[in-house]
């Protein structure tokens, strides 16, 4: 493959930026406000004006259009807007996968990759909708009871378990290790609120297989990265990241209505996971840590799996809490506490917590991080994946 | 199933409509004369489901609509606890299966499973289609639920 075609070695994370996070509909800030304010954080990080955006990328139907933000930001120039389709956080690291590519065809220079949600202001992921009559896809789902994400996708988890032996107790050191992160992460929504087994195994049933905890949250707040070019980034600061590759991901009707994906329980992340490693120059023996994100846990051992991080075989024994904390585990996840424990931001923050896992700034920071992995969505229709690097990881 | 007493969830759930291109006009048409109708290739026989205006084996266009068996086997399911719509608050736990029909390609139907909402469910075990019809709809609609065999 030619290093030309890929975007290893040419585009670069400059600045993240954060709000703080809120429970759901605890924002005093309108939702608008919530992501200027992502967006300042992030320039402030990166050490340039917020004149100097001059594209903006974002995912799921953002209510924020780049119109509005480049009017309030007073930009003299808006070269470069896109929108990865689908609902839920499946487009946030496709999201710098098109900022990744837009620096790399010219067609701007600082593009903000960001996403935003205030649900107490416009309406809670979490809930049916209130319609009299339903077309299409969801008639054929609704009328059943099966309207909201949880139950949407637990039947894939389902199968997971039924035809891999995949065991609660993996699922629940998935929520574990995102607990234990979130308490030595100040910014995190459950910071404070330690989870442990007995907790988790006495929890109320949502729709099984999924008991409360192994559910994200939903938060309000709003998140942004500012992606540019590798030189411009080396120029700005001294914490650039590497973009090493960034792929959106279905499979064969991954987007067929009714549940009717050729491959059902999959997290539909095998078709990015055989593109995004060659285009990276890495393996997956080569990531330090991984942000895998949770919509649900089930999810994320899917996810692991299909990165090739573990196998169907032995997931069991490698996804013990031991074995995802930060602090000595082998396959350290999720070390801001992720959509579980820090902020349900549509999986933002996990990109953002990948950036900072290779600048050495995480609260929960992995010694010697150069290839950090963070993916997004998880089971719907078109996901996406991203693996950071250093300097070094250039090769 | 046509006692109006008897549906597997309570009224007041957003109700099923055709679609306005007509694509899935055969399916609604069909339930509602307890016929289970999928589409099916004219060019090449692949079953399809859900519906769409080619075939995703062969691209020919317009796909025919064919009855097939009402009955299949359990893929997966789910026992759904919380409530996320006003009509299900009191409702209590409801079981949705997700039906697999291997005389039809293996295309896969989302149903509410009859009788007990705790009972025991079996991957792999067998179930036949029951019509609920809800002739005051608006308009009037059945939904096909599963019981098993």
């Amino acid at each position: 493959m030619s290093n030309d075609l890929t975007l290893k070695g040419r585009v670069a994370v400059t600045g993240v930026g954060e709000t703080t996070y809120y429970k759901r509909s605890q924002s005093p800030d309108a939702e608008f406000k919530l992501v200027l304010k992502a967006i300042l954080a992030a320039c402030a990080d990166a050490g340039i004006s917020p004149r100097e955006i001059d594209g903006f990328c974002s995912y799921s139907n953002d209510r924020n259009t780049p119109a509005r933000l480049a009017n309030a930001l007073g930009l003299d120039e808006l070269r470069y807007s896109n929108m990865q389709w689908g609902g839920g956080g499946g487009g946030a690291a496709g999201a710098v996968q098109n900022a990744a590519g837009a620096i790399c065809a010219g067609s701007a220079k600082m593009i903000v990759a960001y996403r935003g949600l205030a649900q107490g202001q416009f309406g809670r992921f979490g809930q049916g909708g209130r319609r009299k009559s339903i077309t299409g896809e969801f008639a054929y789902t609704v009328p059943y009871g099966v309207m909201s994400p949880a139950q949407i996708y637990a039947m894939r988890t389902t199968r997971l378990m039924h035809e891999h032996n995949i065991d609660r107790s993996t699922m629940r050191a998935v929520a574990l290790a995102c607990y234990h992160h979130a308490q030595n992460n100040p910014r995190a929504v459950m910071h404070g609120r330690p989870l442990d087994e007995e907790t988790y195994d006495s929890s109320r049933w949502i729709t099984e297989p999924f008991r409360l905890y192994d559910c994200c949250l939903e938060n309000d707040g709003a998140a942004a990265m500012l992606v540019t070019s590798a030189d411009r980034a080396r120029d700005a600061n001294d914490h650039p990241v590497m973009v090493l590759a960034a792929q959106q991901s279905g499979g064969h009707r991954s987007g067929s209505w009714v549940h009717n994906p050729t491959d059902y329980a999959t997290s539909s992340f095998k078709p990015a996971a055989k593109y995004l490693y060659e285009q990276a120059g890495v393996t997956p023996e080569d990531v330090n840590v991984a942000q895998s994100y949770e919509n649900f846990t089930g999810a994320v051992v899917m996810s692991l799996i299909e990165h090739g991080l573990c196998t169907y075989e032995n997931a069991n024994e490698v996804l013990t809490f031991d074995n995802l904390r930060a602090d000595g585990g082998k396959l350290p996840l999720n070390t801001s506490g992720g959509n579980l424990a820090e902020c349900y931001m549509h999986g933002l923050g996990l990109q953002i917590e990948a950036v900072r896992q290779v600048r050495g700034d995480s609260t929960n920071q992995v010694a010697n991080v150069d290839v950090s992995l963070a993916n997004a969505g998880p089971m719907v229709e078109i996901a996406s994946t991203a693996i950071y690097g250093s300097e070094a990881a250039l090769g | 199933m046509s006692d109006t007493n008897n549906f597997c969830l309570p009224e007041g759930l957003t109700q099923p409509a055709p679609m306005p291109d007509g694509l899935d006009a055969a399916y609604w048409e069909g339930t509602l004369a307890h016929e289970l109708k999928v589409q099916r290739c004219g060019s090449c026989d692949t079953h399809q489901w859900g519906p769409e205006w080619m075939c995703h084996n062969c691209q020919a266009l317009d796909p025919e609509w064919i009855a097939v068996e009402p009955h299949g086997v359990v893929y997966s399911w789910q026992r759904v606890h919380h409530p996320v719509h006003p009509a299900l608050t009191d409702h209590g736990p409801y079981i949705v299966v997700l039906v697999e029909l291997p005389h039809a390609d293996n295309l896969r139907m989302v149903g509410n499973l009859v009788g007990d909402p705790m009972q025991d469910v079996v991957i792999g075990s067998s179930v036949e289609a029951v019509f609920e019809d809800h002739p005051s709809g608006e308009p009037p609609y059945t939904l096909v639920q599963w019981r098993t065999t």
